[in-house]
């Protein structure tokens, strides 16, 4: 870690978004992580994405569990709402938090420990209740907080940096999150963000769950030759099979895309996704089809990474519930709410 | 694009602004390094070493590094006071007697002759006396200085500073001769020199021709500005009317304005021919100037002199309205008008003049009549004659003056051991890590987010009391430990190692100013388009655009465009694997006793 600040001084033309803003403003504290760590560079392309989509910074709740990764919201965005629950414990919270004001963005940050071991079943139950948020898994293979011990995430043979290898099989959050019915599923790479900044942004527009799993190697335990989650090894087995183009309402889509490679899904608010097809044989709004694809890849020991799994259609928590998405605070409270809540009490006495 | 080649000796040299703009190549972050660390003497000797009049400068230099200063580019800042720093080396120095350059024992047996005892010709003789040589100064007047004393007002920069600063020099032994104008180069050439050097400076005022001007030059009221700046100096003239015009807005001008009122004017004008933006006078100047009262009107051209009785009156001005027509700037005159005043100043530039340098003795002349001297080697046409200073290509100034001096040094240590004066050393750069710890560095390197500090000055009320008294006071304590802090330390550079780099992009999201990209370029990509496609497109064609080598994993290459870094390490201190490093980027620009330590090491190894 750095001990100095980074200066407030930035580039004299850095441009200004619709805000005003420079990308800098949407920055928050100096990282205390690993010098070279892959959560340093997401938390970059979170930055970015939300300068990119005019958002408010105080428009935003940031919502971590515990671990390197989920230290990580206090990087960005000092102007951001956030919570740091307990470990595996976030995405009840963010439950709650959104059940009570729907109209923030809600940016979960967590690790492959923090979702795949401990939290699992929290992740898995945000997954079906549909909650409208976008979930990164910032996924290294290992607990970096507590110094490098395999997680759930890590690849049988996968050694660690004594040279110990992983014998249990991994858990792969883009198959889990399919599989549990997740509406937006997504892999990207830390070192790769023009395909990550567009992704991000697609997931915060999406209305419902989205779940980017985005490979992160940890420099300090398992960046070395024998991991299956370092820098070059992810860049070996690297294999982009669809592009996320996120075009934003009203704005024109200007490039040209070959024909029939192309597919262009309109979101709730009237931006727009165009989805690349760099491998013709996957369908992304197939959700049959994206777990036998990502089986046969599997296999290959590809790393599959674009926007694997979409359906725009879905209802998210407050449909489901029929609840109010707006904010509480907003709502009121009725003037006779002290009898109402009593007379309610007592009915379920 | 190719991988750049960073150890041209030019590559660094340019990041480095200041340097690079100084005449004199300074090592200005050094020196400001050095006073932080509260080595005064020390830096004042670094100072010495490129500048050789470091009290003198650090008051009165022109200081084109200033505009240049990286500083002046990044967060809408104004530059460092670089030249104020170097003042507080020379204000804060312990004595130093023993560190001086001393003339050997035993000498060359090289005689040499300078013309004019003004900052050219001495820092000839700083760069010689030292290897042996007898350097006799051939001086028209009675004192040394050359416009140094007899022009730049003594409000600005007071003759015991300036003193001290020649007599480190001359007390080297150095042949002075003052009241000895060289009358024909003919006879001097005769005296058995083994080489001339002409610093007799520009010592022409240009004259205005307008009507009225020979009855009102009858009056004795018309003046031109540097021969009485030089009455003023050397107090043949103690006074003058109480409205007084200024012609010109050069520097010039600014001292002849603040002179005045100094002599008892009290309604001064500084009329130019110029729109406001396009003043030849250095900012600092014209704001002391106004500070001080003068009024300076813009867009007036004189036109006549107005003269009843033998006496004049005044001056009439055609007022000009400037407008743009097929891109060129043009002006038209909208009115006329009459401005009394009891004096008029001239000063609208300087000429050369060598009536005393015969035609027919091989120096050649161009059609402006000025010699033909050698950018490089400042060599006329004869071999042998040399020029610097004014004298070589018209005013220009101090730092100027000793920059020719420095190199026609080591023209004439090559012209008398028989050497060709265009074979010289070439500049080279040396680097070395300054990294000293995990996360520290030998430098500062915490931007500090300060704005420039202003000098403080002599109040309005003392300060005309007497022509002597000097008005910028020099930086305080306070105040220089706040400015040292500004200064960027564009030396130490940021240097790559392109297989050690993972790709993990910590340095480029790190970097403050936006200044590094990996990208996959060709070849034959040309720059323009390379500069386009950076994080921030790099506009700055005067600062170099970085390219590594292709990096290992995905075959990009690491781009940096130097022209916003802000040295501040951050990259290298966030880079896992210690692909950058901060390096201090030392520049060596030879001078005559390199070139003498080559010369010695050729012959010991013959
Ligand atoms: C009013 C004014 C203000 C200035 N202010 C600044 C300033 O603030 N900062 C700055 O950097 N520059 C300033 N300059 C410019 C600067 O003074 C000159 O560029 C510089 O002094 C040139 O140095 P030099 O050695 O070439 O010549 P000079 O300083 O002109 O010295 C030449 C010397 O040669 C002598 N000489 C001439 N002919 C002969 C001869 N035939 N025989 C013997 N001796 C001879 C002269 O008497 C003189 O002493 C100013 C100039 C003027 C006119
Ligand atoms: C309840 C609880 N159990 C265990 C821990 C210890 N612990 C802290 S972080 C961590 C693992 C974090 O791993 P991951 O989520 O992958 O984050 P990373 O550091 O790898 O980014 C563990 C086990 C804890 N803080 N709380
Ligand atoms: S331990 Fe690993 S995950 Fe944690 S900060 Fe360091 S590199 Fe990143
Ligand atoms: S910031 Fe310092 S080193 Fe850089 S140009 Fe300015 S004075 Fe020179
Ligand atoms: S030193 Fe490095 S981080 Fe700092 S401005 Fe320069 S390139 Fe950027
Ligand atoms: S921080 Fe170092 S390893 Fe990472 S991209 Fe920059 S130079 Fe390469
Ligand atoms: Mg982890």
């Amino acid at each position: 870690m750095s001990f100095m600040k980074k200066p407030q001084v930035h580039h004299a033309e850095l441009p200004v978004n619709g805000l005003g803003y420079t990308v800098r403003d949407y920055e928050g504290g100096m990282s205390t992580l690993c010098a070279g760590c892959g959560h340093d560079s997401i938390t970059a392309a979170l930055i970015q994405a939300c300068w990119g989509l005019d958002i408010e910074p105080y428009r935003v709740a940031k919502m971590s569990g515990i671990g390197c990764s989920s230290k990580t919201p206090a990087y960005f965005l000092r102007e951001a709402h956030g919570i740091n629950a307990l470990h595996g414990r976030m995405p009840s919270i963010a439950t709650g938090a959104n059940a009570a004001n729907g109209e923030l963005h809600f940016l979960g940050v967590s690790g492959d420990g923090d979702s795949l071991s401990i939290g699992f079943g929290q992740f898995a139950h945000a997954i079906r209740r549909n909650v409208n948020m976008l979930y990164l898994i910032e996924n290294n293979g290992v607990y970096g907080l507590t110094k490098g011990q395999f997680s759930a995430s890590a690849d049988i043979g996968s050694t660690t940096k004594r040279g110990e290898a992983n014998e249990q099989p991994p858990i792969d959050p883009v198959m889990t999150a399919i599989s549990l019915g997740c509406t937006f599923v997504a892999r990207g790479f830390s070192g790769d963000k023009e395909q990550l900044v567009p992704l991000i942004q697609a997931g915060l527009r999406h209305r419902g769950f989205a779940m980017i799993d985005i490979i992160s190697p940890c420099v300090a335990f398992n960046d070395h030759e024998g991991s299956t989650k370092s820098y070059a090894h992810t860049r070996e087995y690297f294999h982009p099979a669809i592009h996320a183009d996120f075009i934003p309402p009203r704005e024109e889509i200007r490039a040209e895309y070959e024909k029939g490679r192309a597919m262009p899904v309109e979101l709730h608010d009237g931006s727009t996704i165009v989805l690349r097809k760099i491998d013709v044989d996957h369908d992304p709004t197939d959700r049959a089809g994206a777990i036998a694809y990502l089986e046969r890849h599997r296999e290959a020991r590809e790393i599959v990474t674009g926007l694997l799994y979409l359906e725009e259609e879905g209802s998210d928590l407050h449909a489901n519930n029929r609840t109010v998405p707006r904010s509480l605070v907003d709502i009121g409270m009725h003037e006779n709410a002290e009898a109402i809540l009593e007379e309610f009490q007592a009915g379920c006495r | 694009m190719k991988p750049t080649d960073t150890y041209h000796p030019d590559y660094f040299h340019k990041v480095v602004d200041c340097q690079w703009a100084c005449p004199a190549h300074t090592d200005v972050p050094g020196y400001i390094r050095l006073i932080a660390q509260e080595r005064y003497t020390d830096a004042y000797m670094l100072n010495r070493a490129s500048n050789v009049f470091p009290g003198i400068l650090g008051r009165v230099c022109d200081r084109p590094c200033e505009p240049a200063c990286r500083r002046g580019r990044v967060d809408d800042q104004k530059p460092v006071a670089i030249c104020r720093l170097k003042r507080v080396t020379y204000d804060l120095k312990d004595d130093i007697a023993a560190r001086l350059p001393t003339a050997p024992e035993k000498k060359n047996g090289k005689r040499v002759a300078c013309i004019g005892a003004g900052c050219a010709s001495l820092t000839v003789a700083n760069d010689l006396m030292p290897l042996g040589y007898d350097v006799t100064i051939f001086e028209k007047l009675d004192v040394t200085g050359g416009l140094m004393r007899s022009n730049i007002p003594r409000f600005r920069l007071p003759p015991g500073v300036l003193d001290e600063e020649i007599d480190n020099i001359l007390n080297m032994g150095v042949d002075l001769r003052l009241g000895a104008p060289v009358e024909s180069m003919g006879w001097l050439l005769e005296q058995g020199f083994d080489a001339v050097f002409v610093g007799s400076g520009a010592p022409r005022g240009k004259d205005l021709q307008c009507p009225g001007r020979d009855e009102a030059g009858e009056s004795g009221r018309v003046h031109i500005g540097i021969d009485w700046l030089q009455s003023v100096a050397f107090e043949h003239v103690e006074s003058i009317g109480e409205r007084v015009l200024i012609i010109g807005a050069g520097n010039t001008a600014m001292d002849c304005c603040r002179t005045s009122l100094r002599l008892g004017a009290t309604d001064v004008r500084v009329m130019a021919r110029k729109p406001v933006d396009q003043l030849k006078a250095s900012e600092w100047e014209l704001e002391d100037a106004l500070e001080e009262g003068v009024e300076v009107m813009t867009e007036h051209s004189p036109k006549a002199f107005v003269v009843e009785n033998g006496k004049l009156k005044g001056m009439t001005f055609e007022v000009l309205e400037y407008f743009q027509e097929e891109g060129r700037q043009k002006s038209r005159v909208v009115d006329e008008i009459f401005l009394p005043a009891d004096d008029v100043i001239l000063a609208i530039g300087q000429d050369g003049a060598f009536p005393w340098i015969e035609r027919d003795i091989g120096i050649e002349f161009d059609e402006r009549d000025m010699p033909v001297v050698d950018r490089v080697t400042y060599q006329s046409t004869r071999p042998g004659v040399f020029f610097g200073g004014d004298a070589a290509f018209g005013p220009e100034n101090i730092i100027w003056a000793v920059r020719h001096g420095h190199e026609a040094a080591i023209s004439i240590h090559k012209h008398v051991h028989g050497e060709d004066v265009t074979d010289r050393l070439p500049n080279a750069v040396d680097v070395h890590t300054s990294k000293m710890g995990l996360h520290e560095w030998g430098y500062s390197n915490q931007y500090a987010p300060e704005e420039r500090r202003l000098v403080p000055h002599v109040d309005m009320k003392n300060r005309f009391k007497n022509i002597d008294v000097e008005v910028e006071l020099g930086f305080g304590e306070d105040e220089w430990r706040t400015e040292v802090e500004r200064c960027l330390n564009c030396d130490i550079q940021t240097i790559f190692f392109n297989q050690k780099c993972i790709e993990c992009d910590a340095c480029i999201d790190i970097c403050p100013t936006q200044c590094l990209t990996m990208l996959h370029i060709g070849d034959d990509e040309p720059e323009e388009s390379v500069r386009q496609r950076l994080k921030v497109p790099a506009r700055n064609p005067e600062q170099a655009v970085y390219v590594s080598g292709k990096l290992p994993q995905t075959g990009r290459q690491m781009i940096k465009d130097e022209d916003q870094c802000i040295h501040c390490g951050l990259c290298a201190e966030r880079c896992p694997t210690a692909a950058w490093d901060m390096k201090r980027a030392e520049i060596f620009i030879p001078q005559a006793r390199d070139e003498e330590a080559a010369r010695t090491e050729r012959k010991e190894r013959a």
